[in-house]
């Protein structure tokens, strides 16, 4: 017997085909003059119009109070916007609200389960709010767990669980509908490096595979690291949105510090184009221009002076310090 | 979602807070089983045995079905403000709304979960009251639709509590300083045809007068007023604060900023 489909999931589904852009690509996030006025007058959003494609890893970055959440929240349907269209896989957030929450999954800032609940029934739970049968839900929750290494402690109320693993319960409850957008808001803050990497991993695994991630942190070397496109949120307002690879490129200098093999005292002057400073007679700074200067100019500099470098770093996230200078430019 | 998928929403929400009183059945089915067997031992046994019958009943008999409602109005209204309201505190309610579940499954499902813990405690404080009364229902289809409807209005009036609340205290205030005293004053102790006529007139504003009244005439056969008026209250109220309920889900006032 042939099963009818209701004319609103026929129409839906029109919409959502016609916002598959020519190059067969769709657009995962629409969003587009976004404004939210709280109550109290605070206005957290001025404006905003971004747009993240599907199979993309995007970096939200802002200073706490930007509006990164508010646009977070207004995407997932938890914060009401004042003026704006959102779209979700092209369908619109207003109209076609249900279909459109289908598509995302949520991974918010603070913990929001409960705590007396046992781990495998917050992710059931979580899939019986999307329809999924309890049995369906249930073997789609003890993959998930036992991908996050969370599947010994199913039975355990959440509130005995570790800072980490209470962040990825939330990662599990939130990929249990298995949505095509996932959103997370600041998924690795308070976690150890052990954890953050692996958690880093698993979300590699998860775009591979096709999810589009959204990802909100104050860990800029996690975002330079994971994310492929970006959008920086000051003060209610986008005031950039480009690839990574764009923005670090627009920085003209690159800062290293060298650990020395044995003590220097002094270093010859060389051109402005590289400039060495000594913090102490083991450990030398070098600053040079990327465009006129290489690396392997500045090791052929101290082979020529017999300076033995053992180890390097980045003086600083090269990220952090473009993200510092839009923000402070924003203010003038 | 498809109507299936909105039973699974559904049924997920209400087990979800059977589960959740069940686990805590101290704090929330015996402490009503006490309190109310202790009404019967004190009103019933020792006051109500120097008291004449009331309306063709023994005191003890009389009472039985007001006690009977009380615990069910004040377990579905503690049941629903105390989780939606946990909720919030929590954060989880977020759960839901992040979801596709439509709001009238939300809020079916939470007062379905008042329902449940209404009848439950309401049923225990039943088999209770065997041990002090005889109840010989009169009109079954009458006790248990009244008993259902009460419960699914305060339910609701336990959602919109909870809605508003802003705090621990907001849950406490509204059952301490309006739903004791309309309970108390509601006809489950006394007939209100003992009163004098202002008063009388007055008691007629409070709509739990109307719920005692019906379940007492469907479980002794007598009461203070027609059985159908009281149907009316209790199906008018169900409608006002559903309809207010669900406008203030859809709205995202109380849950969404």
């Amino acid at each position: 017997m042939s099963q009818q489909i209701p004319t609103s999931e026929i129409r839906a589904n029109i919409f959502a085909f016609i916002s598959v852009k020519k190059n067969g690509m769709t657009t995962a996030l629409d969003i587009q003059g976004l404004r939210k006025t709280y109550d109290n007058g605070f206005t957290a959003l001025k404006g905003i119009d971004l747009r993240v494609e599907q199979g993309d890893f995007f970096a939200l970055l802002g200073a706490n109070g930007a509006g990164k959440s508010t646009t977070i929240g207004i995407a997932s349907s938890l914060v009401n916007k004042t003026d704006g269209k959102v779209s979700i896989f092209g369908y619109d957030l207003d109209t076609q609200r249900e279909q459109a929450k289908a598509q995302i999954g949520l991974v918010p800032q603070e913990f929001n389960f409960n705590i007396f609940e046992p781990v495998v029934e917050i992710v059931v739970n979580q899939g019986g709010y999307y329809g999924i049968p309890r049995a369906e839900a249930f073997a789609r929750a003890e993959v998930l767990l036992k991908q996050l290494g969370l599947w010994d402690k199913a039975r355990d109320q959440a509130r005995n669980l570790s800072g980490g693993m209470k962040r990825r319960l939330m990662i599990a409850r939130s990929l249990i509908h298995q949505p095509r957008l996932l959103i997370l808001d600041e998924p690795t803050a308070g976690v150890d490096i052990e954890i953050r990497r692996s958690m880093w991993e698993f979300l590699r695994k998860l775009n591979a595979e096709g999810t589009t991630i959204i990802l909100t942190t104050h860990y800029l070397e996690e975002a330079e690291s994971l994310c492929r496109n970006i959008g920086i949120i000051d003060r209610g307002e986008l005031i950039e949105n480009t690839s990574m690879k764009k923005l670090l490129n627009r920085l003209d200098t690159e800062s290293y510090v060298f650990d020395l093999a044995s003590p220097v005292t002094a270093l010859p002057a060389t051109s402005n184009l590289c400039h060495f400073t000594l913090q102490d007679p083991t450990t030398l700074e070098v600053v040079f221009h990327k465009e006129h200067y290489s690396l392997n100019k500045v090791f052929a500099f101290l082979n020529e002076h017999g300076v033995i470098v053992n180890s390097m770093r980045n003086k600083t996230n090269r990220l952090e310090q473009l993200f510092m200078d839009l923000v402070e430019n924003n203010k003038q | 979602m498809n109507a299936q998928q909105q039973w699974t929403a559904y049924t997920t929400i209400l087990v979800k807070e059977v589960l959740r009183f069940s686990r805590i059945w101290v704090q929330t089915i015996i402490p009503p089983v006490i309190t109310t067997a202790l009404y019967f031992v004190i009103f019933g046994n020792l006051i109500g045995s120097q008291i004449s019958d009331m309306g063709g009943h023994s005191y003890i008999n009389f009472i039985t079905p007001g006690l009977i409602m009380m615990t069910v109005i004040t377990n579905s209204y503690a049941n629903v403000v105390s989780s939606f309201y946990g909720s919030k505190f929590q954060g989880n309610i977020a759960e839901m709304l992040v979801s596709p579940t439509p709001n009238w499954i939300i809020l079916a499902g939470f007062i379905s979960g008042g329902v449940a813990r209404g009848l439950a405690v309401g049923l225990a404080v039943t088999l209770v009251s065997l041990f002090f009364s005889s109840l010989n229902v009169q009109h079954i289809f009458v006790t248990f639709t009244i008993v259902l409807l009460t419960s699914m209005l305060f339910s609701l009036a336990g959602l919109i509590n909870a809605v508003y609340a802003k705090s621990f205290d907001d849950i406490t205030i509204v059952p301490t300083f309006v739903l004791t005293p309309l309970t108390y004053l509601g006809g489950i102790f006394y007939s209100i045809a003992m009163l004098p006529p202002f008063w009388q007139n007055a008691s007629l504003l409070n709509p739990v007068l109307y719920m005692v009244n019906g379940f007492r005439y469907g479980i002794l056969g007598t009461s203070d007023m027609s059985i159908w008026v009281s149907y009316g209250v209790i199906v008018a109220f169900i409608l006002l604060l559903g309809g207010f309920s669900l406008h203030l889900l859809n709205k995202g006032i109380g849950t969404r900023s």
